[in-house]
């Protein structure tokens, strides 16, 4: 991959990204009706939230990866993916207030995105927390692997769960339900938007990856040292 | 079959090492009760609100007794390598499992009927109207609940922070668990209004299922050194 | 037969063990002997399938055991310094479950036989935890031989025993190769290792540097100071 799609020009397509995801939700979006100028935020907050369950999503896959083939490759991705899928989820539970209390006078509601985004977070810190905290970090790989499927798991059934409890426990939407139409501009902003995230969410598991694997490479050369000593 | 005594043998030995030291189950029912009664004490109220606080209050406090239960279950496995020690034998990793998933279970059921009785002691309410069906939510509740607390805290024993680790995996993931399962107690102590008795049992024990089901699987990585 | 190819065992930056490869059969006895951090134990372990390797095989009567343990695990008793014993249970209970783990038909026999090898029956009503550690040794010792294994692995087996369970324990591992079986021990005595054993498995910082009939091996260079000749009796 690295050959097909070198790093260098990864982060310039991913600063041109932003560059005109930002040009097109300042200046190309139309203003809001009720909210104003604050709405834009909605373009920062909605793909985080995507990005950060597509994290979720390849953390799965590679624990699944690992579990089935051993893979060093499939830990490390999963490793990197937690890291940066972290910081994206983070960053939808701080805009979202940011965007909530001006535009409709609450801090935060126990909306659908919300509280999918807040149990996906602790999530991702549960399984950080565990990667760094174990004694013997030898089994990092095993027990986050089996962490990274049930916690998907999980993840699959908080979907499905908060969406029957809406019908159950009706309550505010923050940015108007999956119906409520969005002007073509909007729309074209938001897709914009999205993609440019998903090309720096990329950009970050692949340089957090390239650490991984250096950091690898440098204990093997370790190995190695620790090999030849001490013969006599 | 030979898989259904190791099972037994392993669950017996967990039974047997508790009955030595009574101090998981005493602990857990004294921690149960502790919280009903904080909260019984901070809000009391009519009928109507006991309803809405009550199946909250319950499951919180089985919550966290049983937090404490699946700490201390692997707490008893850690002092000479026990837990290694099983692991010589040629045995099924998901024997392992099960055998400790059904002790967890059968404590924590056990810490939950103590509380019961307490909350409709202090609440001067009655759970019998409604008793076929909350047995059947509390069971399949506590047993996804007891499953995913038994894989955690195998997970959680390798790590610094034992307890919290633990705590941290179990909270988020079991979080429905604990919320259809409030929910559909919530349902059955006003006698069902919606008429429908056994739906929210089904998506209790559907979640449940789910989980223990994961956990059964995925154990036997747990234990690999 | 039990043995390693080429096994190495990484613990973080430190080579625990680097591309051992040897092998027992049945009817042998060996002795591992090194200085501590050699590596004895991480062998030890490795071979009961309680750590993984970090490259090489394990194998097992040919098959190598990461893939499939069973075989092997059956036929193999490991004592270790951690005792593997619930405090809380009583001898005879602790041997009871791991019997059961094993599958093993007519148990309070074997229990019974294994606890006459350590003489322990009149203890077997004793909780664990109130069991001395020179105790809770013979106990581990009765739980590893209490499925016949095919393989004795042994990691200081001797710690903590007083002198004459020292002298019932050595009976006992003498007998072995004539029954059929395999023995391999770590022990810091020398004199001990050698009046028990006819291999020397010489370890030092994770490597081998003796595999044979003791008789030959080269005392001086692998360091061994010996006292004056070997002795003749245990």
């Amino acid at each position: 991959m690295k050959k097909k799609f070198p790093i260098s020009l990864h982060a310039a397509l991913t600063l041109a990204g932003l560059a005109i995801a930002l040009y097109m939700i300042f200046l190309y979006a139309p203003e809001e009706m009720t909210m104003g100028e604050v709405q834009r935020i909605f373009y920062i907050h909605v793909p985080s939230a995507w990005t950060a369950l597509l994290g979720f999503l390849i953390i799965f896959c590679s624990s699944i990866a690992y579990l089935w083939k051993r893979s060093q490759f499939a830990d490390e991705l999963a490793q990197a993916t937690a890291e940066v899928g972290f910081i994206f989820c983070t960053c939808v539970l701080v805009t979202g207030p940011l965007w909530a209390k001006p535009a409709w006078g609450i801090w935060w509601t126990w909306d659908a995105r919300l509280t999918l985004t807040f149990l996906l977070w602790l999530l991702y810190v549960a399984y950080l927390m565990l990667r760094n905290y174990l004694i013997n970090p030898g089994r990092a790989a095993n027990l986050c692997a089996v962490v990274g499927v049930i916690g998907f798991v999980d993840v699959i059934i908080d979907y499905m769960a908060i969406r029957w409890w809406r019908t159950q426990h009706p309550q505010p939407v923050i940015g108007g339900g999956p119906g409520s139409g969005l002007d073509p501009r909007m729309a074209t902003t938001l897709l914009v938007s999205w993609i440019a995230f998903v090309f720096l969410f990329f950009l970050l598991v692949r340089i957090r990856l390239g650490i991984a694997q250096m950091r690898r490479e440098l204990g093997d050369i370790r190995h190695i040292l620790a090999f030849r000593a001490s013969e006599d | 079959m030979a898989s259904l005594k190791i099972i037994w043998n392993i669950f017996a030995k967990d039974l047997r090492v508790e009955w030595r030291n009574r101090e998981t189950l005493a602990s857990m029912c004294v921690f149960g009760l502790l919280i009903i009664f904080l909260f019984n004490f901070a809000f009391e109220g009519a009928r109507e609100e006991t309803l809405r606080l009550l199946p909250a209050v319950l499951w919180v406090a089985i919550a966290f007794a049983g937090v404490l239960g699946f700490n201390r279950s692997f707490a008893s496995e850690r002092e000479n390598a026990c837990l290694e020690g099983m692991t010589l034998a040629p045995v099924d990793p998901s024997l392992i499992f099960l055998g400790k998933m059904l002790a967890n279970l059968l404590f924590l059921g056990v810490a939950e009927v103590v509380m019961v009785f307490a909350a409709s002691l202090w609440y001067n309410f009655s759970f019998l109207p409604a008793l076929g069906q909350l047995v059947l939510i509390a069971f399949f509740g506590t047993l996804g609940y007891a499953a995913l607390g038994t894989i955690f805290g195998a997970i959680a024993a390798n790590t610094r922070m034992r307890e919290v680790m633990l705590t941290v995996l179990q909270f988020p993931i079991a979080f429905w668990i604990l919320m259809l399962s409030i929910d559909s107690t919530a349902d059955a102590l006003r006698g069902n209004p919606s008429g429908d008795w056994w739906s929210g049992i089904a998506r209790v024990a559907g979640i449940s299922l789910v989980f223990t089901i994961a956990s059964f699987l995925l154990f036997e990585y747990v234990l690999e050194e | 037969m039990l043995e390693t190819r080429n096994l190495t065992k990484f613990f973080g930056d430190l080579a625990a063990l680097k591309e051992v490869s040897f092998g027992i059969t049945r009817g042998q006895s060996a002795f591992l002997y090194g200085p501590n951090g050699a590596g004895k134990t991480t062998l030890l372990r490795m071979l009961a399938s309680l750590a993984r390797p970090s490259s090489g095989q394990v194998l097992f009567d040919g098959r190598d055991i990461e893939r499939d343990g069973t075989k092997a695990k059956a036929a193999i008793g490991f004592v270790s310094h951690t005792t593997f014993l619930y405090g809380e249970l009583t001898v005879r209970e602790n041997l009871k479950f791991f019997g059961s783990l094993f599958g093993l038909s007519g148990l309070e026999k074997k229990i019974d036989a294994a606890l006459e090898m350590f003489d322990m029956r009149e203890r077997s009503a004793v909780f664990a935890r109130d069991l001395s550690r020179g105790l809770q040794q013979r106990t581990s010792l009765a739980r590893a031989f209490l499925h016949d294994p095919d393989f004795v692995l042994l990691d200081e087996p001797f710690t903590g025993l007083d002198t004459q369970s020292v002298k019932k324990l050595e009976e006992l591992l003498r007998r072995l190769p004539q029954q059929g079986k395999a023995l391999l021990f770590s022990t810091h005595d020398f004199e001990q290792g050698a009046a028990l054993a006819e291999r020397l498995i010489a370890l030092k910082a994770g490597r081998v540097r003796y595999n044979g009939r003791l008789a030959a091996a080269p005392f001086e260079s692998l360091g061994i100071v010996r006292a004056a000749g070997p002795k003749a009796d245990g």
